[in-house]
C-alpha cells in the first residue's frame, strides 16, 4: 500500500469514528448549553441505547429481519425508547438540583452514570453481548481503498440526524426557545417560554442522538457491553470541546476533526493504537490551556 | 500625582460599548464619589479598577504601577480593597473568619506551617486575628456577634462587616459599591461617619459609588458623574449641583427623583 | 452589569470541615474528646484479636482511610471534583515498585521521589484546568486517570498488563515489616497522621481560603486570594496523600498491576468521601469503612454489590447531600 491509500483508508475511518464522536458531542452539548450541566451520564445513555437497540433488533427481526430495514427500524425505535428515558432522569434526578451548588449537581451527574453501568452490569453478567445483524461485508473499491456499505450508511445516517437536528434547531419553534434558553434563561422565562418543557425536549433530543450513536455502533462493531460508553463519553466531551461546548456546529465539527486525528494520530511512529486515548486526552488538554473556547464558542468577556 | 488616575479607559462586551475612554483620578486621602443614573457603567469602572473586567484600552494607574492588566487579588494586594453592590458575605462563615480573609494577602504562612504550627505560622495567625479584630472593632460590630454566621446578622450590620473586611486587606484605597442601599435613616448617618472615619483616623482614601445625592453631596470632596459610559463632568459637589449637563442627565433617565435632590 | 453572586442554594452538599461532625455536639468539652479518642484508640490497636481475617480488612479501610482524607482536601474542602483520584494512588505505588525492583532503591528512599512525582503530576494536570470552570477539572482528571492507566498499562517499565511484582517489603530500624498484623498498624499511624494533618491545614490560613474560595470565587479574589493557587495548592496536597498511599500499597501487596488504578477505583474512592459526608472527618472515615466493608457484608449479591453502592450514592445527593454523618451545630 502506498502511503496516499492508507492516508485516504485512514481518512474514512476518521470520519466514520468522527460521525459517533458526533452524534453523542451533540447531546452533550446541547445539554450543557441549556442547564449548563455536564452530564456525566451522556455515554451511559449511549450503552443503553446499545442495549435497547439490540432488543429492539430482536423484537423486529421476526417482521421484517436483522438486515438493513430491521437495523434502521432498530435505531428508531431505540432512539424513542432511550430519549423518554433520558427525560425521565432529567425529572428525576437533575430537575431537583438544579439550583443547588455546582458540585452536588456534577456528583448527581456521576452517581447516574455508575446507576446505568452497574444496572446494565448486573443485567448482563458484565458478558460482552453479540451484536450480529446481517448488514454483509460488502462494499465499493475506489481506486485502492475499500470502503463497506455499512460504513457509507453510518456516515449517511449521521450526515441525516445532524442535518435533521439543524432543521429542528433553526426552524422550529421548539429549536429557537432552545437556543433562547441557553443565552438566558431567566430572560426567556420572563418571555413566556416553559423553560421546564425546553429543558425535558433539550434532553429527549440528546440522549435520543446517543442512542442512535449507541444503536449504530453496536451494529457496525458487533458486539456490545456495559462500559463502552465510558470511554465515547470522554471522546464526547473531548470534540464538544474541540469544537467549543454548547455550540451545535461545534460539536458536529469537534466530533470529526477529533475521529480524523485519532485516524492519523495513530499512524505517527510511536502512537499506535494502545496510545490513542492518551493521545485524543492530549488534546483536550492543550484545546482547554490554549483555547478553552474551542473551534466555534462564543468568547466571553475574559475575566479574571 | 494622584493615587489612582485613569487614562482613556474603554469596555466593551460582544460590541456594546461599556465605557468610553473615561479618564478620571482619585487623590491619596480624598474622599470621592461616582455618580450616574442606572445602567452608565458606574459598578463596570469599579469592576475594570479591581481587575475583574479587562478594559479594552487606556490606562489604570494605581499608586505608581500600571494595574490594567493584573488579577483581581494581584489588585487587592497593590492596596485597592472593594465592597459588593449587594452584600457577598461569605456563607456559613463566623464574621470574625470573614473578616480574617482581608488579610490573606498580607500573610504567607502555607501548608506545612499549618500542619506543623511553627512558631511564625502561630504568630502569624494571632496577628491576623488581631486584624481583624481592630477592623471589626473599628466599624463597631460588637465582640458578642463575631462568632456568629456572618449571614445571619441584621443587613446593616452585614454592610459593615462588609467594609471591615475590606478594610482588613490594608488597602490605600476603598471602593464602596452603593454602602447606603438598604441602610435605615439612622444607619446612613452612622455610615457617613465612618466614612470619615476611614480617611481620617486609617488615612484610606474612599471613591463610592452612591444614589443618595444627600449623602454624595455631604462627604464628597469631589464628584464624577458617568452616564452611558461617558464621564460627563467633574468637579466639588456644587459645580455639579450646578451643572446642566448632570441635571440633563438624570432628567432624561428614571431618576428624576434625585435630578430634583440635586 | 453586576458581577454574579456565588452559587446559591437551598442545600449545601459540603459542610463546613470539622473535626468532629455532629460529634461534638454530644463531647463538647475536651476532655470528652480525649476520652473518646483513647477508646477509638485503643479499639484500633486491640483490633487484630478478631482474627487474620478481620486485619486484612481492617487494613484496606485504612488506606481508603487515608485516600479518602486526600481526596476530601480536594472535594470537601476546596468543592473541586476529581474523578481520577486513583492516578495519583497510581504514580506512587509505580515510583515505589520501580525504584526498588528495577533500580534496587531503598522503601523509605523511594517516598521523597514518589511524593515528588506526585506534585508533578498535580501542578501539570491542575495549573491549567483549575483556570477554567471548575466542572471542567473533573473531566480532566477523569482523562487524566485514563492516561496514567494505559500508560502502566502499556509501558515496559512498569511491567505493562502484568505490572510489577516482587517488591521488597521495608525494614525499619530492625523491624522487618512484613505480616498482615504489621501493615495494619503501619495504616493506622498513616491515618491517624492524615487525620492530624486534615485538622490542622482545614483551621488555618489556607483552610480558611479554600472556604472562602468554594463559598464565593469572586468575594475571595477581591480580598486579594489567588483563587487558583489556593485550589491548586488542595489538588497538590491530595495528590501527596494519593502517592503516600499509594507507596505503602505497593509495599503491603508486593505485586501492583493496572487493574488497581481504574476508574472504578477511583469512584469508590470518592464515594467513600460523599456516603460519609464532605469535609466532616469522622463521615469521610465511616465512608471508608462503608465502602469497603459493604462489598464484604453484600458479597452474596454478587455483581448486583456495585449497583446498590451507585443507588446508594444517587440517593445521597438526593436526600441527604450531607452525608450520613449528621452535620455540627449551627451557628
Amino acid at each position: 500500500m502506498t502511503l496516499t491509500t492508507i492516508l485516504l483508508q485512514q481518512l474514512v475511518n476518521g470520519l466514520v469514528l468522527g460521525s459517533f464522536y458526533a452524534l453523542v458531542a451533540l447531546g452533550y452539548t446541547m445539554v450543557f448549553g441549556v442547564v449548563k450541566l455536564l452530564n456525566f451520564a451522556h455515554g451511559d445513555l449511549y450503552m443503553v441505547g446499545a442495549f435497547i437497540g439490540l432488543l429492539a433488533l430482536s423484537l423486529v427481526a421476526g417482521a421484517v429481519g436483522t438486515s438493513w430495514v430491521g437495523v434502521g427500524l432498530a435505531i428508531l425505535l431505540s432512539m424513542l425508547a432511550v430519549g423518554f428515558f433520558g427525560v425521565f432522569i432529567e425529572r428525576i434526578a437533575y430537575a431537583p438540583m438544579l439550583k443547588a451548588p455546582r458540585l452536588s449537581i456534577l456528583i448527581t451527574a456521576l452517581a447516574v452514570s455508575l446507576v446505568l453501568q452497574n444496572g446494565v452490569l448486573s443485567l448482563t453478567g458484565g458478558q460482552v453481548m453479540p451484536f450480529s445483524p446481517k448488514l454483509g461485508f460488502a462494499g465499493i473499491n475506489l481506486g485502492d481503498i475499500f470502503i463497506n456499505y455499512k460504513q457509507i450508511a453510518l456516515a449517511g445516517a449521521a450526515a441525516v440526524l445532524m442535518l435533521a437536528l439543524e432543521l429542528f434547531v433553526s426552524r422550529t419553534q421548539y429549536g429557537r426557545a432552545m437556543r433562547a434558553v441557553s443565552v438566558d434563561k431567566d430572560m426567556s422565562e420572563l418571555m413566556g417560554i416553559d423553560v421546564n418543557r425546553i429543558i425535558a425536549v433539550t434532553f429527549f433530543v440528546g440522549t435520543a442522538l446517543a442512542a442512535a450513536a449507541g444503536t449504530m455502533a453496536g451494529a457496525y462493531y458487533g458486539s456490545i457491553w456495559y462500559f463502552m460508553g465510558f470511554l465515547i463519553g470522554l471522546k464526547a466531551f473531548t470534540a464538544a470541546v474541540i469544537g467549543g461546548i454548547g455550540s451545535i456546529p461545534g460539536a458536529m465539527l469537534g466530533g470529526l476533526v477529533l475521529g480524523l486525528l485519532e485516524s492519523f494520530g495513530t499512524q505517527i511512529p510511536g502512537i499506535g493504537s494502545a496510545w490513542k486515548d492518551v493521545f485524543s486526552f492530549s488534546v483536550l488538554i492543550l484545546v482547554l490551556v490554549f483555547k478553552p473556547t474551542g473551534l466555534l464558542g462564543k468568547s466571553e468577556q475574559e475575566r479574571m | 500625582m494622584a493615587l489612582l488616575d485613569l487614562k482613556g479607559v474603554s469596555l466593551g462586551f460582544a460590541g456594546n460599548r461599556v465605557l468610553q475612554d473615561v479618564s478620571f483620578a482619585v487623590d491619596a486621602g480624598a474622599i470621592a464619589s461616582l455618580i450616574g443614573p442606572n445602567g452608565a457603567g458606574k459598578t463596570s469602572l469599579f469592576n475594570s479598577i479591581t481587575g475583574f473586567y479587562k478594559p479594552q484600552r487606556g490606562s489604570i494607574v494605581f499608586d505608581g504601577v500600571e494595574t490594567r492588566r493584573m488579577k483581581p487579588h494581584q489588585v487587592t494586594r497593590a492596596g485597592i480593597a472593594r465592597t459588593f453592590q449587594n452584600v457577598r458575605l461569605f456563607r456559613e462563615m463566623s464574621v470574625l473568619e470573614n473578616v480574617m480573609s482581608g488579610q490573606h494577602c498580607r500573610s504567607r504562612a502555607g501548608a506545612i506551617g499549618a500542619v506543623l504550627h511553627l512558631p511564625a505560622q502561630q504568630r502569624e495567625e494571632a496577628h491576623i486575628h488581631d486584624v481583624a479584630a481592630g477592623c471589626l472593632r473599628f466599624v463597631g460590630i460588637d465582640p458578642a456577634e463575631w462568632e456568629r454566621d456572618a449571614t445571619t446578622l441584621a443587613y446593616g450590620h452585614q454592610r459593615r462587616v462588609e467594609i471591615a473586611r475590606a478594610l482588613a486587606t490594608e488597602p490605600k484605597l476603598l471602593l464602596l459599591d452603593e454602602p447606603a442601599a438598604g441602610l435605615t435613616k439612622g444607619e446612613k448617618a452612622e455610615l457617613v461617619t465612618l466614612i470619615a472615619r476611614i480617611r481620617d483616623e486609617r488615612g484610606v482614601a474612599v471613591l463610592l459609588i452612591e444614589h443618595d445625592t444627600g449623602l454624595v453631596m455631604s462627604i464628597s470632596e469631589r464628584v464624577s458623574v458617568l452616564d452611558h459610559g461617558v464621564m460627563i463632568a467633574e468637579g466639588t459637589p456644587r459645580e455639579i449641583q450646578a451643572n446642566p449637563r448632570v441635571i440633563e442627565a438624570y432628567l432624561g433617565s428614571e431618576d428624576a427623583e434625585a435630578a430634583l435632590a440635586l | 452589569m453586576a458581577l454574579e453572586p456565588g452559587s446559591p442554594g437551598p442545600q449545601s452538599v459540603v459542610s463546613r470541615p470539622s473535626a468532629w461532625g455532629g460529634l461534638g455536639l454530644l463531647l463538647d468539652t475536651p476532655a470528652k474528646r480525649a476520652a473518646a479518642i483513647v477508646v477509638i484508640l485503643a479499639a484500633m490497636v486491640a483490633a487484630p484479636l478478631l482474627g487474620p481475617y478481620a486485619v486484612v480488612i481492617l487494613t484496606n479501610a485504612l488506606l481508603y482511610t487515608i485516600l479518602a482524607l486526600g481526596l476530601n482536601i480536594v472535594v470537601g474542602y476546596a468543592g473541586l471534583l476529581d474523578l481520577g483520584y486513583a492516578a495519583f494512588f497510581a504514580v506512587g505505588a509505580y515510583s515505589v515498585g520501580i525504584l526498588t525492583t528495577v533500580f534496587g532503591w531503598n522503601f523509605w528512599a523511594t517516598i521523597p521521589v514518589a511524593v515528588l512525582a506526585a506534585v508533578c503530576a498535580g501542578i501539570i494536570i491542575g495549573g491549567p484546568t483549575l483556570r477554567l470552570r471548575s466542572d471542567y477539572l473533573a473531566i480532566v482528571t477523569l482523562g487524566f486517570g485514563e492516561i496514567v492507566r494505559i500508560a502502566a498499562r502499556n509501558l515496559q517499565i512498569t511491567g505493562a498488563a502484568s505490572g510489577i511484582s516482587g517488591i521488597e517489603q521495608p525494614w525499619l530500624f530492625g523491624w522487618h515489616i512484613a505480616g498482615s498484623t504489621d501493615f495494619y498498624y503501619v495504616f493506622l499511624l498513616l491515618a491517624v497522621i492524615g487525620i492530624f494533618v486534615s485538622v490542622r491545614l482545614a483551621r488555618s490560613r489556607l483552610g480558611r481560603a479554600w472556604l472562602y474560595v468554594r463559598h464565593d470565587e469572586d468575594a475571595a479574589e477581591a480580598m486579594g486570594i489567588d483563587r487558583v493557587r489556593v485550589k491548586l495548592a488542595a489538588y497538590i496536597i491530595g495528590a501527596i496523600y494519593g502517592a503516600i498511599g499509594g507507596a505503602f500499597f505497593a509495599v503491603n501487596f508486593t505485586a501492583i498491576s493496572p487493574q488497581s488504578f481504574s476508574f472504578q477505583q477511583s469512584t469508590l474512592f470518592l464515594m467513600a468521601v460523599i456516603l460519609g459526608g464532605m469535609g466532616k472527618i469522622p463521615g469521610v472515615i465511616l465512608g471508608a469503612f462503608i465502602v469497603v466493608l459493604g462489598p464484604e457484608l453484600l458479597r452474596d449479591l454478587g455483581s448486583f454489590r456495585y449497583l446498590v453502592f451507585a443507588v446508594g450514592l444517587l440517593l445521597i445527593m438526593l436526600f441527604r447531600p450531607s452525608g450520613i454523618w449528621p452535620s455540627g451545630a449551627k451557628r
